[in-house]
């Protein structure tokens, strides 16, 4: 009886499972949200969508922290945090380019009067 | 107090952030819920980028470096952002993807080097599933990077639309594809201990997306872009798994998603099947008619003309189309309209889905020129109208026009949902020359009874209309 409940709880389960099932449910969240997203902000949702998958930074901060923690080298760029850089600097375009052209397209959208 | 950040904690803060992100564009149904839409995405991905400086307690050099990186990226993204032009929407998007692509396998590279430091195990020994992730992280970034670049090029006009095709192409693309996959269960076999394996992967994807993106017409850009924004998502969602970062499988799955609706969106609204586009060539054949083309008679306006029989009408539509935009009208336009308001006529918008290069493209251009969002509408929101309209005043559009799409089954636009503005009881045709439209399609509109042609450059006409109104 303990085991199934154990079971139930997801013991022994793969993390990558979860994560899986996390990224499914995603997956259908995504598709209600976009299809009740009016066509006349469709290109703001591109600019958008291409803003927040720049959260990409998290694995790129990860890289560049091999810098400090690098045991051999001691605080050393190495060859991934120094690709941890490039993608960070590339994120940084991203998310500010994304979300500021973003926000003045939406600022020109104006109702009658 | 102390303050540590745990792995339970960060976890819990991802979530919000990928919460954040879902409520970004939950926002963006309605102009009004839309600004703080963009907020919420500015506040998760704060949030995600935080905790993680937080939990990898970064510092010393890396601090310093992330700090250069986000200074320097940060002003190029706000510049860009703040001087393009809203006609180089579709470029500058196409080029923010590249960007996205290009990070991906840069983190993707980096996980390999130094697994260790990403939780995946050590170099030459990494778990099977992660290198596996791994491998698709950086092959797709690979694949939106190259593909995006073209895509750019072509948008920009640094590249001909005309569509780049040779032998043997889509069994080059399979071949290559295969290699991919091959390549991918070699270096699982392996614990990823070759290094060349997986930087053969992402050099092969670079060539593979170059080459998925040259055979692509002008006139299938706006599916190729979104088709683009969906890949972004997924190299986003790869690279999730491996970091086990709720934010990022959230947003890849998000991303992903929204990419692959607009593209199916775009492929309905020009009746195209996504295979099709994705296999190339359309346009390439588009200037095979001319010559024999028999002379059929027009009927030819003026802007007096034009101006008499709008100011008349109780009800005009104006269905614009991208020849608004690159004749740079669509101020003019928004005045005519204004001045035809003061006469007491009703002035609305009908907006076909690929009226512009990208999804959306012709609302942005329309708002950018003051026009109120809820005088513009959708195709089919607007397309009972016409029979009640005396006036369809159709400026920079054509094929969106065009009746054959309904009529003859011998065309290739047969089957695509237009405008019916040959149902309102006059036509406005605001045109350059005779010419045929941007899918090289002769137009029966233009010798239809009700037509008026008006024969000029686009912003010169109706400058000249609100002159004569």
């Amino acid at each position: 009886m303990t085991e199934m409940i154990i079971m139930a709880g997801g013991a022994g389960v793969s993390p990558v499972v979860f994560q899986l099932a996390i990224f499914v449910l995603a997956i259908f969240v995504g598709y209600f949200v976009v299809w009740a997203v009016t066509p006349a902000l469709h290109t703001p949702l591109m600019a958008v969508t291409n803003a927040i998958s720049s959260v990409i930074i998290v694995g790129a901060l990860v890289a560049v922290s091999t810098a400090a923690t690098s045991s051999s080298g001691g605080g050393s760029i190495n060859l991934s945090s120094g690709l941890g850089f490039v993608a960070t600097l590339l994120c940084a375009v991203n998310i500010f380019g994304g979300f500021l052209v973003t926000q003045r397209m939406l600022s020109m959208y104006k109702k009658k009067g | 107090m102390h303050f540590e950040m745990t792995s339970n904690l960060a976890a819990i803060l991802y979530m919000v952030s990928g919460v954040l992100f879902i409520l970004s564009l939950h926002g963006l149904s309605s102009p009004a819920s839309s600004r703080r839409g963009n907020v919420f995405g500015m506040i998760g991905i704060a949030i995600a980028i935080i905790t993680t400086m937080l939990f990898f307690s970064i510092s010393g050099t890396g601090l310093i470096m992330l700090l250069v990186a986000l200074a320097i990226g940060g002003s190029i993204g706000a510049f860009i952002a703040k001087k393009i032009p809203m006609t180089d929407m579709p470029q500058l998007v196409a080029g923010f993807h590249s960007l996205v692509g290009m990070a991906a396998v840069c983190v993707a590279i980096a996980a390999f080097f130094a697994p260790a430091s990403f939780g995946i195990g050590e170099v030459g020994n990494i778990h099977g599933v992660s290198l596996l992730e791994l491998s698709l992280g950086a092959a797709i970034g690979a694949i939106t990077f190259s593909g995006s670049v073209i895509a750019f090029a072509k948008l920009n006009g640094n590249m001909s639309g005309v569509p780049i095709t040779f032998k043997g192409q889509h069994l080059a693309n399979l071949l290559l594809g295969l290699g991919i996959a091959m390549l991918i269960g070699i270096l699982m076999k392996s614990g990823g201990d070759n290094q060349n394996v997986f930087l053969a992967i992402v050099g092969i994807a670079f060539l593979l997306g170059f080459l998925l993106i040259i055979p692509i017409g002008g006139a299938d850009m706006p599916v190729v872009i979104s088709m683009l924004n969906s890949y972004s998502g997924w190299a986003a969602a790869a690279l999730g798994f491996t970091l086990g970062n709720v934010a990022l499988i959230v947003t890849g799955a998000l991303v992903g998603s929204s990419g692959a609706i607009l593209s199916y969106i775009m492929c309905k609204a020009m009746n195209r099947s996504f295979i099709s586009v994705i296999l190339g060539g359309f346009g390439a054949e588009a200037t095979t008619s001319g010559g024999e083309k028999e002379q059929r008679p027009i009927k030819r306006g003026s802007a007096e003309d034009a101006a008499f029989i709008m100011k008349n009408a109780s009800k005009v539509i104006i269905v614009p189309g991208y020849g608004l935009a690159v004749a740079q009208a669509q101020h003019a336009t928004r005045e005519m309209a204004d001045k035809l308001k003061e006469e007491g006529v009703d002035v609305v918008y009908a907006i076909h889905p690929v009226a512009g290069r990208m999804p959306g493209h012709m609302n942005v251009l329309l708002a950018e020129a003051n026009v109120p969002y809820d005088e513009v509408f959708e195709l089919e929101d607007i397309n009972s109208e016409f029979a009640n309209a005396e006036v369809a005043f159709v400026i920079g559009a054509n094929d969106v026009t065009n009746p054959a799409a309904k009529t003859d089954p011998e065309s290739p636009i047969y089957g695509m949902p237009i405008l019916d503005v040959d149902k309102a009881t006059t036509v406005l045709f605001v045109k350059r020359s005779l010419s045929a439209g941007y899918a090289g399609i002769d137009n029966d509109l233009f010798y239809a009874d009700g037509t008026m042609m008006l024969l000029a450059d686009a912003k010169k006409m109706v400058e000249d209309i609100i002159k004569a109104l």
